[in-house]
């Protein structure tokens, strides 16, 4: 997702001279192709979440179109209150790019896991928080983003393998993308688990549950009538998200059935406790918090 | 008329109607903002082009408004609005308004703010200047210091921030809170041109605040050397008045006080 994200906004660099890349000293060999391609709007600001987030909003209040690139547990925590003090107070254009959704950076640990940015980015009033699916998507939700005149956050995979082919790059804000119904369950999920989250319908096809599945890709502006509207009369409804399971897609979902009066049930599959002083790749952490395909399945059949 | 009575005057008035305190704070930085509002971006702060000035502490918001409303670029009708139910003009400023570039209240904020304002004008190729007012507290804050050395790795000469030296923060003397040192040789040693001067001497001042115009690439820090509760005896150097409000006899005795001083 990463590599097709960085195209993009190579292309949208191309195309408007208002956009400066500001990293904070993340991207080897990933951007360099922006680097030689526009080396007077990149700018490395060295190893300062903080600073980065405060000269975007000096830059956006200027005119100018700046993305701030880090891990995403860097960019979303770290400049957290020049975030909400800078773009989000003046409803500037700043665009916070967080790499690394959920256990992405596999063994590197809890300092690299970003488990809570949804949530504390979509609480923000005025705050576009998008989080694609697979590459195509996550190119699809930039250009569709290019003129939101306040900030955005985009939780950006780091992995360029998996993608979700049906989705066919499909974005647009304040909606989901249904990619299929069904009427014994239903699966609501944001990031790039997204394909576990495929495959765990697939699979439940096969042992006779038929299970729709939403991508949640835009979690603010809330998708409210879409996700009122997919969840209709299913009884149970499952959201799935590598992010704590308070404050994110999980709650967000929660927040839409009570206030839309929907009688399904939800279980909400993510991550339910601090993941620390252990060790393990992406594939472990996600089997241990059960939000693999197949862990996926046994708790929809388990619902029944 | 912008003078360093006046602003007292209209500071002391705002803060006794509105009942509020951070009247040292303001006290503090009173002479500052008439040199840079009188004699350095006068006639600069309209259009796009304009110079901006960032108030990094923004609890000394009364000297702004009342910087702002003696040069003529806030009406009287506006500065009346402050700490009003409703009102555009807060204990800490609030964009929205002219001559209020960034809400702060934050501190620590506003040099990396002020910085991308002087990076986007360095990109553009624009002439404008930016100007920052901190405290001294906001050393404190490692923020500045990131601030600090990325404007000066990326040849920000157009950048003026002007340290509020004065020696106190909420809680105490910065000697025994977090002691500073030598703030211009702090300053210098991240890179940037560093001056030290009496922040009540408006002549100092503006000769250092100049120096913006030499067009060099260092950003240029101003240590302002300064007084707590400048220029009403009472209140100087006194603690107490980073967040009393002023009975009516300290009003009237602070009024009587103005102009009066050494």
């Amino acid at each position: 997702m990463r590599a097709a994200f960085v195209g993009a906004l190579q292309r949208l660099m191309d195309e408007d001279e208002r956009v400066v890349l500001l990293t904070a000293d993340l991207g080897f060999h990933v951007l360099e192709p922006l680097c030689e391609s526009h080396p007077r709007r990149v700018i490395n600001v060295g190893v300062a979440e903080q600073n980065m987030a405060g000269v975007a909003a000096g830059l956006a209040h200027s005119g100018r179109i700046p993305f701030i690139y880090s891990i995403a547990t860097f960019a979303s925590l770290r400049g957290y209150e020049f975030i909400r003090n800078g773009a989000l107070v003046h409803g500037l254009p700043v665009r916070v790019v967080g790499i690394g959704g959920g256990f992405e950076y596999g063994a590197a640990g809890i300092s690299h896991y970003a488990l809570e940015d949804l949530g504390v980015m979509r609480i923000q009033p005025g705050m576009t928080v998008v989080a694609p699916a697979d590459g195509a998507q996550a190119a699809a939700a930039l250009r569709a983003t290019r003129d939101v005149p306040g900030p955005v956050y985009f939780r950006i995979g780091k992995n360029d393998g998996s993608s979700l082919p049906d989705l066919g790059g499909r974005f647009r804000i304040g909606h989901v993308e249904v990619l299929r119904r069904g009427g014994d369950a239903a699966l609501l999920v944001t990031g790039a688990i997204a394909t576990e989250a495929a495959d765990a319908c697939l699979q439940l096809e096969a042992l006779g549950v038929s299970c729709g599945l939403a991508m949640v890709a835009c979690l603010a502006p809330v998708p409210r009538e879409d996700i009122a509207s997919f969840l209709g009369s299913v009884p149970v409804a499952m959201t799935v998200e590598t992010h704590y399971i308070d404050g994110g897609l999980g709650s967000l979902t929660a927040e839409v059935i009570a206030e839309e009066g929907l009688r399904c049930r939800l279980i909400r599959a993510g991550v339910n406790s601090v993941p620390d002083r252990y060790s393990g790749s992406q594939r472990y952490m996600e089997h241990r918090f059960r939000v693999d395909a197949a862990s996926l399945v046994k708790r929809i059949l388990d619902a029944r | 008329m912008l003078t360093s009575v006046e602003i007292r005057r209209v500071i002391l008035d705002r803060a006794y109607a509105a009942q509020e305190g951070h009247i040292g704070s303001a006290l503090s930085i009173a002479d500052i903002m008439v040199v840079l509002y009188r004699d350095v971006v006068a006639g600069r702060l309209r259009g796009k082009a304009r110079d901006r000035v960032v108030l990094s502490k923004g609890h000394a918001a009364l000297a702004l408004y009342a910087a702002l409303y003696l040069s003529g670029e806030l009406s009287e009708g506006l500065l009346l609005e402050y700490c009003e139910d409703g009102g555009r003009l807060g204990i800490h400023p609030q964009h929205g308004i002219h001559g209020v570039e960034f809400t702060t209240g934050s501190l620590g904020q506003g040099l990396s703010f002020a910085s991308g304002c002087a990076l986007a004008a360095q990109l553009g190729e624009e002439q404008w200047r930016t100007f920052v007012i901190c405290s001294d507290a906001e050393c404190d804050e490692g923020a500045t210091w990131e601030a600090a050395m990325f404007a000066a790795q990326r040849h920000l000469g157009r950048l003026v921030v002007v340290v509020d030296y004065n020696r106190q923060q909420a809680m105490g003397n910065t000697d025994d809170v977090i002691a500073l040192g030598d703030l211009r040789a702090r300053w210098e040693a991240v890179g940037w041109l560093a001056v030290d001067v009496d922040g009540h001497d408006a002549a100092a001042l503006e000769s250092a605040l100049r120096l913006v115009e030499r067009d060099g690439p260092q950003p240029l820090a101003v240590i302002a050397h300064t007084t707590f509760g400048k220029g009403v005896a009472f209140m100087e150097r006194q603690l107490r008045w980073h967040y009393s409000s002023m009975s009516k006899e300290d009003y009237a005795l602070a009024i009587s006080s103005l102009g009066t001083g050494p």
